[in-house]
């Protein structure tokens, strides 16, 4: 009985700490996320009440082709983003590795563009990438390339988001970095002592005592991959005094986002939401199924 | 009692209350419209003293807005709060859903109709009569753009137009005038392309003329006697074989220089606000512009060799496509009388004489020329016309205030319709798929009369519904 009260009141204790955080939890995520999924069956303008109509929305989605092709923009870029971005942040990491002492400097250097605000960025992207005068296409000149029109070229237009999304590589930077300085250099020696060159030690000892952090990267961007908007928005669907668009750059956030906020469909903007949630759902899920035979834990028995 | 049904119901319990609590703090998303609320506004009451009112997308950024919020604040005795720059939707709907709107919006005039047919905001007719807001003094473009249901819901405040604008040294040496890049022949336009542009290495070095799509569509349809949406704001006319010809046109003065991409890109790599703007540097012919655009040339290039001119359509006439801000008040706003009082005294003549000679002596402080404002206001423009303008400006200020002043004359703009948005969304991505080479123009405008149509369609019968 003591203990069951002792219990009873530690726990007590304990969801006092945490109450804040449940409070913030309930009243600004789970809430909005329930109330968004209420107003997903309704037609609802903000201005005037909200009126239930079932499965229209979701029914209306179903055959809306910018639904189709927001989705397989946003798919596209997914597919290229991820892997450029987890691949040149794993590349840096490795190199800053070897940095030895100046590795602080380099560090804090690759963190730096993190700071620059997303919208400035979509903007440098249209003077970088610029078909004509960009920085890209001039390098691209000088080794007897001719660049092509990042900028209005709608084959181009998802390269050039994701080219310029690696200014923001710095954080996985970090983060993977402070992995590769946990890794015990014990098992490195060992993997010397028998004759592994740096290819293999990097496939057979690094990669594995990473793939946790590999892993968190991996997810975290595929997750933010899927719901793209600034970088794309501010560069071509408001930038200047031009109303040019391009519809290779019609995310699916961006498409959620006009139809909520600008033509005040929010009700099917919430069916939107709910379908991009269940799509990132899906695709964690599974990357989460093949994580268990790829990444490693610490203390985990293999 | 098995200490896991225990634990459960500890956590429980506390997650079921806060939960119940956030269900009532957080509220549920409501409308702000409220039947029958219009009538009951007393827009004659006096403003309660020390009252505070609330206003959504306004800025003082400039003489013009400085002096006459001045002015209109002192009027008032009220304490104005601005939270500044663009209306931004989001901001204003989410004050409107959560119950607590401003008592003011300064929004676009096209936002307006979709405002009103949510019944968002108020009908003025009673605040127009209560402070003797002269409407007849307002611009009609202007005023029928805000007039929705034969009602009017927003008042008109400055009014944007296009001039034609050009380089006067490159139109010399290709042998060239403003009349053939102003739109009056369309073919002559074509020949003054090809003869002003210029390439260097494969590069655009100079755009010859740029026919700003896709914003300026509606200029050029309406150059050939067509309207994108009909006067009663029902039936779009996007695929009317004029507005494709005008599409096609437009297309045809990029091609004629390397395509929309070149320009585009050629276009994004200038300044456009600073001295190395691109009429500065020649490398731009001519373009149609808005007017605020020849403030930003008075101010960073002066003395760059300029031409302009008001823009034409292939009939001959002066045509711009007028756009401009209007103030409204939203339903739920808790002293609509101090909104309307305050807008009254933002739009009267005496307002924008007063902010316009504010400007000019800024301007002539500085050593420039004061081009003129456009307010949105008949009677004001004329009064600072006459009154605060230079009677002698230099050249070629002189023919840009002229310009101003007579495309001001020959206004048109959309009328107000419930799905303003979507209607733009539908014309502006059709252009845009032609330029990005994705559709050719007369498909894609199909393709926009039908999403334009469907969305008109299905808003106009919400508003029907109501009625």
């Amino acid at each position: 009985m003591t203990t069951s009260a002792r219990a009873r009141r530690e726990r007590r204790t304990g969801l006092a700490f945490i109450s804040p955080w449940i409070v913030g939890f309930v009243v600004f995520t789970a809430w909005p996320i329930l109330y968004s999924g209420y107003l997903s069956l309704t037609d609802y303008d903000v201005l005037t009440d909200p009126a239930f109509v079932g499965l229209e929305n979701y029914e209306r989605m179903a055959a809306d082709p910018q639904v189709r092709l927001a989705l397989w923009n946003t798919l596209q870029y997914a597919v290229v983003q991820v892997p450029l971005y987890v691949l040149v942040s794993l590349a840096l990491a490795l190199l800053l590795h070897q940095a030895g002492r100046a590795s602080g400097f380099f560090r804090t250097a690759f963190f730096v563009p993190k700071m620059t605000p997303p919208v400035a960025v979509g903007v440098l992207l249209l003077l970088l990438f610029n078909g004509q005068y960009g920085l890209v296409n001039e390098a691209l000149a000088a080794v007897g390339v001719d660049g092509p029109s990042w900028t209005t070229d709608p084959a181009w237009v998802k390269p050039g988001l994701a080219l310029v999304s690696l200014w923001s590589v710095g954080t996985a930077v970090v983060i993977l970095l402070a992995a590769l300085q946990d890794v015990p250099a014990e098992l490195y020696d060992a993997a010397r002592v028998d004759g592994a060159g740096w290819w293999r030690r990097t496939r057979t000892v690094t990669l594995p005592m990473i793939s946790g952090a590999l892993f968190f990267v991996t997810v975290v961007n595929t997750i933010a991959a899927f719901q793209m908007f600034t970088e794309a928005y501010s560069a071509y669907f408001g930038a200047g005094t031009s109303s040019y668009s391009n519809d290779a750059a019609l995310f699916y956030v961006i498409y959620l986002f006009r139809e909520g906020f600008a033509e005040l469909h929010m009700g099917y903007a919430s069916a939107l939401a709910w379908l991009l949630f269940v799509v990132i759902m899906l695709v964690t899920a599974v990357q989460l199924l093949v994580s268990r035979r790829l990444v490693y834990y610490e203390g985990e028995q293999r | 009692m098995s200490a896991p049904q225990h634990s459960f119901r500890t956590v429980a319990r506390p997650v079921a209350t806060l939960l119940a609590v956030a269900l009532a703090t957080a509220g549920c998303a409501r409308g702000i419209s409220a039947e029958g609320e219009g009538p009951d506004v007393d827009f004659g009451a006096s403003p309660s003293p020390g009252g505070t009112l609330q206003v959504m997308g306004f800025g003082t950024g400039d003489e013009i807005g400085q002096v006459r919020h001045e002015r209109a604040t002192q009027a008032l005795g009220v304490d104005v709060k601005l939270s500044e720059g663009e209306l931004d939707p989001q901001a204003f709907l989410s004050a409107a859903a959560a119950g607590n709107p401003p008592d003011l919006v300064y929004a676009e005039r096209d936002q307006i109709g979709t405002f009103a047919s949510r019944g968002a905001i108020l009908p003025l007719s009673e605040c127009i009569d209560a402070q003797g807001i002269d409407t007849d003094a307002f611009v009609g473009t202007a005023v029928d753009e805000v007039t929705f249901g034969d009602e009017l819901y927003g008042v008109p405040e400055f009014n944007m137009v296009q001039v034609t604008m050009a380089n006067a040294d490159l139109l010399d040496e290709a042998g060239l005038g403003l009349a053939d890049v102003d739109g009056s022949d369309p073919d002559a336009v074509l020949a003054a392309t090809e003869a002003l542009t210029r390439r260097d290495g494969g590069k655009l070095s100079v755009i010859g003329v740029d026919s700003k799509l896709p914003e300026f569509l509606p200029l050029w349809a309406k150059g050939r006697g067509v309207d994108l949406l009909s006067a009663d704001g029902r039936t779009a006319q996007l695929d009317d074989p004029e507005v494709v010809a005008a599409l096609e046109h437009a297309v045809a003065v990029y091609e004629a220089q390397g395509g929309f991409p070149d320009v585009k890109t050629f276009r994004d790599s200038a300044d456009f606000f600073g001295a190395g703007n691109q009429f500065a540097t020649g490398q731009l012919g001519a373009m149609a512009m808005e007017q605020w655009y020849v403030n930003v040339l008075n101010e960073s290039s002066p003395d760059a060799p300029l031409a302009f001119g008001p823009v034409k359509g292939s009939d001959g006439e002066v045509h711009a496509f007028a756009t401009g801000s209007a103030w409204a008040i939203p339903v739920g706003a808790s002293d609509p009388a101090a909104a309307c009082a305050y807008v009254a005294r933002m739009t009267e003549t005496e307002a924008w004489v007063r902010a316009a000679q504010a400007r000019a002596d800024a301007r002539a402080a500085d050593g420039l020329v004061f081009t003129g404002v456009l307010t949105g206001n008949e009677e004001a423009d004329a009064q600072i016309r006459d009154t605060v303008l230079a009677q002698d400006p230099p050249e070629p200020w002189r023919s840009a205030i002229d310009a101003v002043y007579e495309a001001n004359e020959h206004t048109f703009a959309l009328p107000a319709s419930p799905a303003g948005a979507e209607f733009e969304t539908a014309w502006q991505d059709a252009v845009n798929r032609v330029l990005n080479g994705q559709q050719e123009p007369a498909d894609a405008l199909a393709q926009a009369q039908e999403e334009a149509q469907a969305a008109l369609d299905e808003a106009w019968a919400g508003w029907d519904e109501k009625q």
